[in-house]
């Protein structure tokens, strides 16, 4: 009985949190268009955000690219299908490989960051001094990170991806004797818009859901300094899961337009 | 004197309410957390450069009471009105508007970490140019704002650099910055050393007589309300228990009462 009322409880949070999140999201689009637009705080928050991910994303897509090469090369020297790598590695990258690394990479360094920054501004009243001192806190503070994460994980996405070819065209080259030039143009053969669109169009969707979890752990964190730490580890948790629900999704769709 | 509720009320002095021109008033003011009833119907009202203290223990519901004030909360009923405006009638503009003539220093400073002393009193100055139009050069106002409370050599340094007197200083001078009319002070002195406090408390002072405020202050501090107040309100059990003076509540015989002033 017990357990049973425990679950139903836990069932009635869960949608509970869901119905928050989908309300904290459409308030998102009712503010995003409405002045002031706060320019200078979405430059300072997309330079944050890029600069700061930029080498962990670097460093994980190279090692990501070498260690992807590595594996599967015997596999396919089996199958004498060692010239198809570049197409291999190429599409799968590009196509999910890269974008979900990437987001779930900045899952963990972003949307974190965002949960303990506004979680911590919001027991020290950081948020209400914000409103009292005529600024709306949403708007400032919520606005900008949302946009700011959209706007910079295809960025980031992008150049996780060319690292990642580099470092797969890295082992081609000292294994295959392939040049970097043979392997980029075998990529980019390849490569169609059917591979590089949806792929695109799903990183501003990452970069939507980890800005939009960040923000609404931290702005409705409570539980005074103890809720920071709550709200930092609850935010890489409920994004990295609605990371995959949003990539299942995705595929699902472009699979109707693009026939994958 | 006993009220109609039974409630000790002390004999109001005309006298100690500054120029009689009511500021802020509160009717019947009531707000419930679940179960818990922490406002029941709290009344009072502040009165054009009065420093008036509202004192109550932790968890009265005095920190709630000045955050429906200004619009941080919504009560759940009563009347409220700041310089005659009823704030759950004002839109959002109007309420930014009437902030700008509400200061109000935060229990924890509240300064903003990711910036420096001087982005923490400009970011006011930026949010209200309709009062103070498009201002050039925000220096000179950042700098006297920060001689006012002693702290001038501070402009570049960070939140975290400073200690908590400097803090609670730096977030006084960026109340002051938009020179209202109103402060809200919520508990000044809590977390701070007695000299630090005292400090504090003189720099409060030296506010009002400088710019001619009217203050509110909460706390739960005797020697904060015994210094600075001018009128004091009581509040016990989420009403205005008691009022009067220092001198007149510190004698008074009603345990509720004494129970604030016993060392």
């Amino acid at each position: 009985m017990a357990y049973a009322y425990r679950t139903t409880e836990k069932l009635k949070q869960f949608f509970v949190e869901v119905g928050e999140l989908a309300y904290f999201a459409m308030r998102y689009f009712k503010e995003v268009l409405k002045p002031p637009l706060e320019f200078k705080e979405l430059l300072r928050q997309c330079y944050h955000m890029g600069n700061r991910s930029i080498i962990l994303v670097g460093v994980t897509g190279f090692i990501i690219g070498l260690v992807l090469t590595l594996q599967s090369r015997p596999t396919l020297m089996e199958f004498g299908a060692v010239s198809w790598m570049p197409n291999m590695v190429g599409i799968s990258i590009v196509r999910e490989i890269g974008p979900v690394i990437t987001a779930l990479i900045c899952a963990g360094r972003i949307a974190s960051g965002i949960g303990a920054e506004l979680g911590s501004m919001r027991v020290t009243e950081q948020i209400d001094a914000m409103e009292v001192s005529g600024t709306n806190p949403f708007k400032y503070l919520v606005v900008t990170r949302i946009t700011a994460t959209t706007l910079m994980l295809p960025i980031l996405v992008v150049f996780g991806d060319t690292i990642a070819l580099y470092g797969s065209a890295l082992v081609e080259n000292l294994k295959g004797d392939v040049s970097f030039q043979l392997y980029f143009n075998t990529v980019f053969d390849a490569l169609e818009f059917g591979d590089l669109i949806p792929a695109t169009v799903k990183s501003f969707f990452f970069g939507f859901t980890i800005g939009l979890v960040g923000c609404y752990k931290g702005y409705y964190s409570k539980k005074g300094t103890a809720g920071v730490g709550i709200a930092a580890n609850t935010a890489v948790v409920t994004a990295s899961l609605l990371l995959f629900v949003v990539d299942f999704i995705a595929v699902f769709v472009s699979d109707i337009f693009y026939d994958l | 004197m006993m009220d109609m509720k039974g409630q000790y009320q002390m004999v109001k002095q005309d006298s100690l309410r500054g120029t009689g021109e009511v500021v802020i008033e509160i009717r019947d003011l009531r707000k419930s957390f679940g179960d818990n009833h922490v406002l029941n119907g709290f009344s009072m009202t502040l009165y054009k450069g009065e420093n008036l203290v509202v004192m109550g223990k932790s968890g009265s519901g005095k920190s709630v009471m000045i955050k429906c004030l200004v619009g941080l909360m919504l009560a759940d009923s009563g009347f409220l009105a700041v310089m005659g405006k009823e704030i759950k009638t004002l839109d959002r503009k109007t309420l930014d508007a009437l902030r700008s003539d509400i200061g109000f220093l935060f229990q924890g400073s509240a300064l903003y970490d990711s910036m420096t002393v001087r982005e923490n009193l400009e970011f006011p100055l930026r949010r209200h140019k309709e009062k103070l139009g498009e201002i050039k050069d925000t220096l000179p106002l950042v700098q006297e704002a920060l001689e006012n409370v002693g702290l001038a050599h501070t402009m570049d340094l960070m939140p975290s650099e400073l200690s908590g007197g400097m803090k609670r200083r730096v977030a006084l001078a960026r109340t002051l910055i938009l020179k209202p009319k109103i402060i809200l002070y919520d508990e000044p002195t809590s977390g701070l050393d007695p000299i630090t406090s005292k400090e504090i408390i003189q720099l409060m002072r030296n506010i009002q007589k400088m710019y001619g405020t009217s203050s509110l202050i909460i706390t739960h501090d005797v020697d904060c309300a015994r210094v600075i107040s001018e009128r004091m309100v009581l509040l016990v059990d989420g009403v205005n228990y008691a009022e009067g003076t220092y001198e007149e509540l510190s004698k008074s015989t009603d345990p509720k009462v004494e129970a604030f002033f016993k060392k």
